[in-house]
């Protein structure tokens, strides 16, 4: 049976500077200015809640920021880290239990920046001003990654996986894709709109690299848990989305893929591509979504064809063994339900898709923008209506103005912006830096690092993503007054 | 081959089955997002940043990852 697959998403950020002229500079200062204003909330939060303070640990919206070769590195108390990478702003969220979770802190990762924001404008000089931006892309070919971590089982080969779960990574584009404005490859020279911004960036079929020659799948073996039990599959290839229903789509249907592969449930049923290299790109120059892929088996299939049978494949795999594999039986089939709509809506009339699809979205108002202007689609002003889709600023993002459907309420973004889900190891890590902010001296994917001020550093090894939720630890934590007494309890 | 096209004409047969049963939910947002649009596009230039051109040859980042 599929491990269960516990999910993340990864996401840097862009960044603009306006006066400013490094950007290692400007992202450590953001995410800088993010943890000092939660260490202050922290301070005057302290005052309401006296039951929680009873032994003068400092309260303390996140660990103090690590400065390692300048740069910042911070663990947020709902779980997730935040630091700089490279020369961006980078938010990772927690490990979710399944894809309505990821979306949810994935929501929760834009509200930190855009709190981010506010935060850094109270320091930076008048005139100057940081903007961050949801992309993927600078349009001059620089890029940027989006990745997303699926838990799988170590005992699947890795060569099967790779070979398998490419086609669903060419393919998805169709509902994943975040849409761009010209390409930046010269296999497009004359494409005015594409889906997806990350595609043409990927020049090999597997491999190691992220930065250069990057790889449809990549073969990072980093599992932060039992490398014996399990694996991390670190998926590079997708691009950022700010429509709810692509994001849940993007990790549903992949983790749905996964658990597909690992159950060896894909029927004999041949989806492999000739040329995956160049497929990716056919799809993503494709906005008819009518142009047929090779396939290896000498057949041809365009890639709604072939997410079509990929979501016939689930549907049967979901009557026979049910869903559980993707954290929720119901949110299992939430993916199914969306996923049968999107790629209806596609087929019918990709303009149906708009309020669930970004490319979609971006290219009707691209569309209504061109039509209204009568210009060509080499205007910069095109390229600025690209680029403002993905900025953050409430009052300049035009994602934001178009409306389109959400899946989680603006509550549940908010609470998940500082408190950690419930059915992963991500509780007990950020339960632990909310209650013991003093005492926890690092915090890492797979362990928490206690110094009690006395004797040596007390580690406590998290290798399991499963263990350390709130019901293995949430009556422990309830009644550990003090985090000697936690470690106490937890050698027990 | 022959299972490839087999299954196309599953999918051409699952198009005609649903077509008829267009879900309500969806096309109602998609109302909704074009007025939205409409809306938007009216004041689309007062959201834009000034100098289009500008702002655009600014927007240059590192490669990340």
């Amino acid at each position: 049976m599929a491990v269960p697959k516990v999910c993340g998403i990864e996401t840097e950020y862009g960044i603009h500077h306006v006066g400013g002229d490094n950007p290692v500079v400007s992202s450590s200062l953001l995410v800088n200015a993010y943890v000092t204003d939660l260490t202050r909330a922290g301070w005057d939060f302290e005052d309401e809640s006296p039951g929680n303070d009873a032994r003068g640990f400092t309260r303390e919206g996140a660990m103090p920021p690590e400065v390692e070769t300048h740069l910042v590195n911070a663990v947020l108390t709902n779980g997730a880290r935040y630091y700089v990478d490279h020369a961006h702003p980078e938010l990772s969220t927690p490990e979710c239990a399944d894809p309505l979770e990821a979306l949810r802190y994935d929501k929760a990762g834009e509200e930190v920046l855009r709190r981010s924001m506010r935060s850094v404008a109270r320091l930076l000089p008048s005139g100057q001003k940081i903007v961050v931006y949801k992309n993927n892309s600078d349009g001059k070919g620089n890029s940027y990654g989006t990745h997303e971590n699926y838990l799988m089982d170590r005992a699947l080969p890795f060569a099967k996986l790779a070979d398998l779960v490419t086609s669903h990574f060419v393919t998805r584009q169709i509902y994943t894709g975040a849409g761009k404005v010209g390409s930046e490859a010269s296999s497009g020279r004359d494409v005015v709109y594409q889906l997806s911004q990350r595609a043409e960036f990927f020049e090999e079929e597997v491999g190691l690299e992220t930065t250069l020659k990057r790889p449809i799948v990549n073969t990072r073996d980093e599992p932060h848990a039992d490398p014996k039990r399990f694996r991390r599959f670190h998926v590079i290839v997708g691009d950022a989305n700010l429509a709810e229903v692509a994001t849940f789509l993007k990790i549903g249907t992949t983790a749905l893929v996964l658990a597909l592969i690992e159950d060896d449930a894909l029927g004999g049923v041949d989806v492999r591509l000739a040329n995956p290299v160049r497929a990716i790109r056919q799809v993503s120059y494709d906005l008819s979504l009518a142009e047929p892929l090779e396939l290896r088996d000498g057949s041809r299939a365009t890639a709604l064809e072939l997410q079509w049978e990929l979501h016939d494949l689930a549907a049967k795999y979901a009557e026979d063994r049910g869903l559980a594999c993707l954290g929720d039986e119901q949110v299992g089939r939430m993916v199914m339900e969306r996923w049968e709509q999107v790629l209806h809506g596609l087929e019918t009339d990709p303009a149906s898709v708009a309020s669930q699809v970004d490319w979609a979205a971006k290219l009707q108002l691209v569309e209504g923008y061109r039509e209204r202007h009568g210009i060509s689609w080499d205007d910069h002003r095109l390229a600025a209506v690209d680029l403002q889709y993905h900025d953050l600023r409430p009052e300049r993002s035009l994602f934001q103005r178009l409306g389109t459907e959400r899946l989680v309420s603006d509550e549940d973004v908010i609470s998940a912006v500082s408190e950690p889900p419930k059915r992963t190891r991500a509780y007990f890590r950020g339960e632990c830096l909310r209650r013991f902010p003093a005492s926890v001296a690092s915090a890492n994917w797979d362990s928490l690092v206690f110094d009690l001020g006395s004797g040596p550093l007390r580690r406590v090894p998290m290798m399991d993503p499963l263990r350390g939720t709130e019901e293995h630890t949430g009556e422990l934590l309830a009644g550990s007054s003090s985090p000697a007494e936690l470690l106490t309890r937890l050698s027990a | 081959m022959a299972e490839r096209e087999l299954k196309k004409r599953s999918t051409a047969a699952r198009e005609s089955e649903e077509a008829a049963e267009e879900t309500p939910g969806a096309s109602a947002a998609g109302q909704k997002l074009k007025e939205e649009l409409d809306d938007l596009l009216d004041e689309i230039d007062e959201v834009l940043e000034e100098n289009a051109e500008e702002f655009v040859r600014n927007y240059v980042q590192k490669g990340g990852e």
